[in-house]
């Protein structure tokens, strides 16, 4: 690997300190009587209402319908996934050091590999949430579950759900991007 | 206006004006728009916000009504002066304290002129106010809230009449006496004298009162006026800025059978005062401090949000008779009521309401006058301008009874005719009147959004009509005013639109909405209540007993109240329900209802705490609940307050599910 492919190897490696400013996804909720929108945003740490109280008023809606109350505290994921990006982050450093383009390969595969596992988890954490209700809960619609979509809209009762990638995630992905590119060249070398 | 001088004095006249009008041919050529033009100036489809606020005093019925121009519609009312059962205002233990005066709890108020405020002469939708005529009170009310957040009460008067007034800058706000009533000339202590002594010993006042940056009014100084009767006013702008301009009537001093003994002189006065050289003579020491007690009301937003009063003892008064150059009369036909500067400040119109002409005075003709002592001669001491020297021109045939005017900043000015129920639009600089429409009936004031300022919106003008009669579907004896919207954006007015106002509407402001949109706010953060009283989460929810008070520190959020069982609470106690609201959201406040209170009911905004005071009377299970239908699970929001006997031991519970 030439000194351009390793530092564009850095590069793809820094640039996932930018997860650690943008949420990865967002869910958006739209129904007539929120004219000024209601939704959260999940970042590697947290999970945040799109404007201050959005969080809480989402939870108090949530409740007529036996929903767990969403409390990022409880959710342990939020703690380790600050540590798999500093992971990603600091061995893809070693290896634009090291310059052994087989290491990008096995690299970008843990990356993918926790990609899949997190929206994996992201999509049990929805189910639970959606499918598993205080059953004292005083709105019971028959049949009924609140599972939001993984990826698009979807309508519950007469709230529309959009779920959708936000900025963390599209770094994550110009983040392989590069990884990968440089992989494909270094392996022409 | 005086509804039982109006009803009594006019209506004959107007009788007189229609068979006047009858002999002339039709004095209308305002038509009607053909309608689905009409409907269509007004419409404002549904979701989408009208382009004009329009703050319209109450009247009698003490508050400031918020509508939206140009649909009419009636979108709030801010209690101002009365009490207001629907939110607890002035009854909540938060908000009495903004009607005490120094004649006690008033609860009731007439509420006349709101003005904005204004920055350069131009509305800048920070506050309005307005002012209390019974009461002689000032409020100002925010804007971010749309909250009454200062009331002052103004001592020395009887019948806060030409009031309230804002300077271009917002330096002051005027006030001044309608009803003079009989002053010690040291001071100025009302006396028990005979009715009878009035030209010996009656008196009025004008007052300026500061108003600081954060819009905390004191009252800086009074100046002593001759005991006439002082009815509408406004300040002077761009050349005539550091002038206000006050109208009175009654200088022939009668104090019975006004509609006859004060309508004799041919020519009354304007008071202009240069408010300038008096603040200069105040700020100088210059005049005396006199005991002049009067309340203070404000909200303590560093003490959430509680209204305070504090009394101040004592207030500075001018004497125009030894102060030189602060008040000079202009003699106006004929028992003038508005007074009006136009938005080049140049020309000051009054509407005298028995004069068959407009008198339209220069400010630069008048300031020769001064300057050459161009004077007639003096009444009680006050200089009176001639009035050939000082006259701009006069409006012929502007109608009968014509009152008030606004201007649009095309070089016209409109001015109602109360008698002759219309409206006419004049040529300011050649006095001649170019148009005239109808209304129905018996406008009042006028109002163009800005009309009083430096830079109207010529758009629409607001006919504020003292007469509905047959307008809406009948309601009895009894029914609401009636405004009605005129487009002035062509050369000919043209009515778009009745729409019925609550109370008595006297004055009106308007402003582009954007100007007032932008400083709104949603709800109050709990983060920043600072209540001493406030539970702010549910664990810090209690009851605690001290002597024969209760102090209940309770929470709502949808859909429960904490605590919602409560016992331990005997007849004899002084319950007070300090109600946190802990929603953060946008337009979900809680209501609070306690059965057999001798109270209103509390409305509490998210983040807000406010305080119900209930004495039980009974022993039993008394029942509490959410009067905001706040949720689905609305009408499941309620609570119990067992009360037991006087002497019983049964102690302070409390508890929220379980």
């Amino acid at each position: 690997m030439d000194k351009q492919k390793r530092v564009w190897m850095a590069v793809a490696a820094l640039m996932l300190i930018g997860v650690y400013f943008f949420p990865i996804w967002s869910i958006s909720m739209d129904a007539p009587q929120y004219p000024e929108g209601i939704g959260m945003n999940i970042s590697v740490d947290n999970i945040e209402g799109k404007d201050k109280n959005d969080l809480q008023n989402i939870n108090g809606l949530n409740h007529y319908i036996g929903m767990k109350e969403i409390n990022p505290d409880s959710i342990p994921e939020l703690k380790i996934m600050p540590f798999i990006f500093g992971f990603l982050i600091i061995s893809g450093l070693v290896i634009a050091g090291i310059g052994n383009h087989k290491w990008i390969l096995f690299w970008l595969g843990l990356f993918v590999l926790f990609a899949i596992a997190g929206l994996v988890d992201f999509y049990i954490w929805g189910y639970d949430y959606g499918h598993n209700l205080n059953p004292d809960a005083p709105i019971k619609v028959p049949g009924m579950t609140y599972q939001p979509p993984l990826l698009g809209s979807k309508q519950l009762l007469n709230i529309n759900a959009t779920s959708l990638p936000h900025i963390g995630f599209y770094i994550s992905l110009i983040s392989m991007g590069i990884a990968s590119t440089v992989w494909w060249k270094s392996k022409e070398d | 206006m005086n509804k039982l001088l109006k009803k009594s004095l006019l209506w004959p006249l107007t009788a007189v004006a229609a068979i006047g009008f009858l002999s002339m041919g039709c004095s209308s050529n305002g038509e009607f728009g053909s309608s689905s033009d009409a409907a269509e100036k007004v419409y404002v489809a549904p979701g989408e916000h009208d382009e004009f606020y329009g703050f319209f005093s109450g009247g009698y019925n003490g508050q400031l009504g918020v509508y939206g121009l140009p649909s009419g519609r009636h979108i709030f009312t801010i209690p101002v002066f009365s009490q207001a059962a629907v939110n607890g205002y002035g009854y909540s233990e938060e908000t009495k304290a903004m009607l005490q005066t120094t004649d006690g709890f008033v609860p009731w108020g007439d509420a006349h002129h709101p003005e904005l405020s204004q920055t350069d002469g131009e509305t800048d939708g920070r506050w309005v106010f307005i002012n209390e005529n019974n009461t002689p009170r000032i409020a100002r009310i925010g804007l971010d809230e749309f909250k009454t957040q200062e009331i002052i009460e103004i001592p020395n008067s009887a019948g806060n009449h030409a009031s309230s007034f804002v300077t271009p800058n917002t330096e002051y706000v005027s006030a001044a006496t309608r009803f003079s009533i009989p002053m010690k000339e040291d001071n100025l202590e009302n006396m028990d004298v005979s009715i009878d002594s009035y030209k010996e010993n009656f008196k009025g006042t004008i007052s300026f009162i500061k108003v600081s940056d954060e819009g905390k009014m004191n009252i800086d100084f009074q100046i002593m006026m001759p005991g006439f009767n002082y009815d509408l006013s406004h300040a002077g702008k761009g050349p005539s800025d550091g002038w206000s301009f006050f109208t009175s009537y009654n200088s022939e001093e009668a104090h019975t059978m006004l509609e006859i003994n004060a309508s004799r002189n041919d020519k009354d006065y304007i008071a202009a005062i240069n408010w300038k050289k008096a603040a200069e003579y105040a700020k100088e020491g210059k005049g005396k401090m006199i005991p002049g007690k009067h309340y203070r009301n404000y909200i303590d937003h560093e003490e959430g949000g509680i209204a305070k009063s504090e009394v101040i003892e004592e207030v500075r008064v001018l004497d125009p008779r030894k102060l030189e150059g602060i008040v000079y009369f202009l003699p106006t036909p004929k028992s003038p009521h508005g007074v009006d500067v136009d938005p080049t400040g140049q020309y000051i119109a009054a509407g005298g309401k028995l004069s068959t002409v407009i008198p339209v005075h220069s400010f630069e003709k008048m300031m020769t006058a001064i300057e050459n002592k161009d004077f007639e001669g003096e009444d009680q001491g006050i200089p009176v301008l001639n009035y050939d020297s000082i006259l701009h021109g006069e409006v012929e045939n502007p109608g009968l009874g014509p009152l008030h005017t606004e201007f649009d900043g095309k070089g016209y000015a409109y001015t109602t005719a109360f008698i002759s129920s219309e409206i006419v639009k004049w040529d300011i600089e050649k006095t001649e009147v170019v148009d005239r429409i109808d209304v129905y009936y018996s406008p009042g004031h006028l109002m163009i959004p800005g009309g009083d300022s430096r830079n109207p919106d010529g758009k629409y003008l607001v006919a504020l009509n003292k007469i509905t009669k047959d307008r809406y579907l009948p309601t009895g004896p009894e029914m609401f005013h009636s405004a009605q919207l005129i487009d002035i954006s062509g050369d000919k007015m043209q009515l778009l639109l009745d729409f019925p106002t609550e109370g008595e509407p006297h004055y009106a402001q308007g402003i582009t909405a954007d100007k007032v949109k932008k400083r709104q706010k949603r709800f109050y953060e709990i983060d920043e209540n600072n209540h001493p009283r406030a539970a702010k989460s549910e664990k810090a929810t209690r009851v605690e007993r001290d002597g024969n008070e209760v102090h209940v520190y309770m929470t709502t959020i949808r859909s429960h109240f904490a605590p919602d069982n409560i016992e331990g609470i005997k007849v004899g106690d002084e319950v007070y329900f300090h109600v946190t609201n802990l929603e953060q959201d946008w337009d979900v406040p809680h209501g609070f209802a306690m059965k057999g209170a001798n109270n209103a009911e509390l409305l509490i905004m998210p983040g807000e705490t406010l305080t119900l005071k209930w004495e039980p009377k009974k022993e039993g299970v008394f029942p509490f609940y959410c009067t905001d239908f706040c949720s689905a699970l609305h009408q499941e929001m309620q609570g119990y307050v067992r009360v037991s006997p006087e002497n019983s031991d049964t102690p302070i519970s409390y508890s929220t599910g379980q």
